[in-house]
């Protein structure tokens, strides 16, 4: 059965991205200038107006800032997922990327509160495209880790 | 200061006019706001012909409404349909007339939201920069889903509760139970609100504003040009407006900083303080907005949102009566010019068993990242 959910547009701007992301590493375009990542994909850095980005890895770890789950079908795709959920996760170097946390019993927000720690996963859905959800991290809550 | 430093000049509505709401199938947005605009008209003793400038908000085919109206603007202008856009049609039109440019300008608004079949969310939805890329794959979309995580994150922060969510979905009720022309009348308990099915969670369906058909109509002149005329003036003393979308869809602060600067200069333009303020008008999109505005506009400590809402501050009887028409949660959603239009009645001391007593100075306040407020007075500064 094809995949029925959206998919990205992918084009010469955020093809790094994806790839990167099929690859199984986060990628996101930095600002040559101030040093900025951004989470979208124009070359104009929104912080210091510079034009030019290169492309660096991050550590994939973060935290959620903000969570939500859906009840209400706003996509065919996700018919059979509802209720589930979607987070703003702040990764370590400051940036926010929205996503769906995955790796939870029920999926229910107490489940994936604000502040809990988390690392991406990589979910291949089609043969183009890898998503990057995140699960709680294996070692969230250790201390002195 | 007044409106501008170098005149002496101020600006009064002096027609306002408005449509039904509900489902008007047989009407489209450009004839929801000629609608509209006949009814300002005459509530103002004017003629369309007198009106020489014409601010088109969300309706999408001024050619046809100046051809069914026969009017021959000196200025038009159209903008898109998102309520923010509200700020920027006011100002054109202010700044139109304390230039001289025009006397007196119609500004109009058509939304025909519930027979076009309106949605906010989903494939298309403009809200989210570049959703399509990096939302839309995890079902992430709709304004409403921004709302229910600034939500958390407030809860989070300060202990914002659902019960005070509640709270401002029953006062716009009651409020609305006031008000023939509200879509939406049955009185709200709290068992109702907690009862109301999840649209993105923690809000639910009652946390949302209606989506419905109707138009609203306001006529602005100089204020030399309102003292001869039919309608008692309401001047609009302040106006101000802040745009800082590049903090994002959901800003750090919940447009805090931002509120705090429309906020300065509303109030040094108006000459009024917010002690001087007798009823609010607060764009009601979703019910958290109504709490981050208040604190963005100083009227609480920020954090002090939630609480300040359940001691009830805004209801009829409490210290700022606010959306006294029902808001976009229940009168009806016309993406701000409604709770203009109530401001101005408010001033104008008509609308009977909904009237703030003695309200002479009302603000409209419009939170987020693209902030604007506007304050109506019963006299010129």
């Amino acid at each position: 059965m094809s995949y029925a959910k959206p998919l990205p547009r992918i084009d010469d701007h955020s093809r790094p991205f994806w790839d990167a992301a099929k690859a199984g590493h986060l990628m996101l375009p930095r600002c040559d200038a101030c040093g900025s990542f951004h989470t979208y994909f124009e070359p104009w850095c929104n912080k210091c107006g510079h034009e030019g980005v290169h492309w660096e890895r991050l550590s994939g770890r973060g935290r959620i800032w903000a969570n939500c789950r859906f009840h209400k079908i706003y996509f065919a795709g996700f018919e059979k997922d509802v209720p589930y959920n979607v987070a703003m996760v702040e990764l370590e170097e400051g940036c926010r990327l929205v996503t769906n946390i995955v790796g939870l019993e029920r999926g229910t927000l107490d489940e994936m509160p604000i502040g809990m720690e988390v690392e991406a996963v990589f979910e291949a859905v089609t043969p183009e495209v890898t998503l990057i959800k995140f699960a709680p991290m294996a070692s969230a809550g250790d201390a002195g880790e | 200061m007044s409106l501008i430093s170098n005149r002496k000049d101020s600006i009064a509505v002096v027609g306002v006019g408005m449509t039904d709401f509900g489902k008007l199938p047989d009407h489209d947005a450009t004839s929801l706001g000629i609608w509209a605009l006949r009814e300002a008209a005459a509530d103002a003793g004017l003629t369309l012909a007198d009106i020489e400038g014409l601010v088109i908000h969300r309706l999408a085919d001024y050619q046809k409404f100046v051809q069914i109206t026969n009017m021959a603007p000196r200025l038009l202008t159209a903008s898109p349909g998102a309520g923010r856009m509200l700020g920027g049609s006011m100002q054109i039109a202010v700044q139109a007339i304390l230039s001289g440019m025009v006397e007196t300008v119609a500004v109009v608004y058509g939304n025909d939201g519930s027979t076009a079949g309106a949605r906010y969310g989903g494939k298309g939805d403009q809200y989210g920069t570049g959703a399509e890329q990096l939302w839309f794959p995890y079902g992430m979309t709709s304004p409403g889903a921004i709302h229910a995580m600034a939500f958390q994150r407030h809860a989070a922060l300060y202990g914002t509760t659902v019960e005070q969510l509640a709270e401002i979905s029953m006062t716009f009720r009651r409020h609305a139970a006031l008000n023939p022309k509200a879509v939406m009348k049955k009185p709200l308990s709290l068992d109702d609100y907690m009862a109301a099915p999840f649209i993105c969670e923690p809000l639910r369906r009652l946390d949302y504003c209606l989506i419905n058909d109707g138009g609203v109509a306001m006529i602005l002149t100089s204020g030399e040009r309102a003292r001869d005329m039919r309608q008692k003036p309401v001047y609009l003393r302040g106006i101000a407006q802040l745009s800082r979308l590049a903090k994002g869809e959901l800003p750090d602060d919940f447009g805090y900083e931002t509120m705090q600067q429309v906020s300065s200069r509303v109030h040094r333009m108006a000459e009024l303080s917010r002690a001087d303020v007798d009823a609010l008008m607060i764009y009601d999109n979703f019910t958290p907005t109504v709490i981050f505005t208040l604190e963005g506009f100083g009227y609480c400590e920020r954090g002090q949102g939630g609480e300040y809402v359940q001691s009830g501050t805004l209801r009829l009887g409490g210290r700022y009566p606010a959306n006294t028409n029902g808001g976009h949660l229940s009168e009806s959603y016309m993406q701000g010019w409604s709770l203009n239009v109530e401001a101005v009645r408010q001033v104008r001391g008509e609308l009977g068993e909904r009237q703030v007593p003695d309200a002479r100075n009302v603000q409209y306040l419009q939170g987020g990242p693209l902030s604007t407020s506007i304050i109506y007075a019963k006299e010129a500064n």
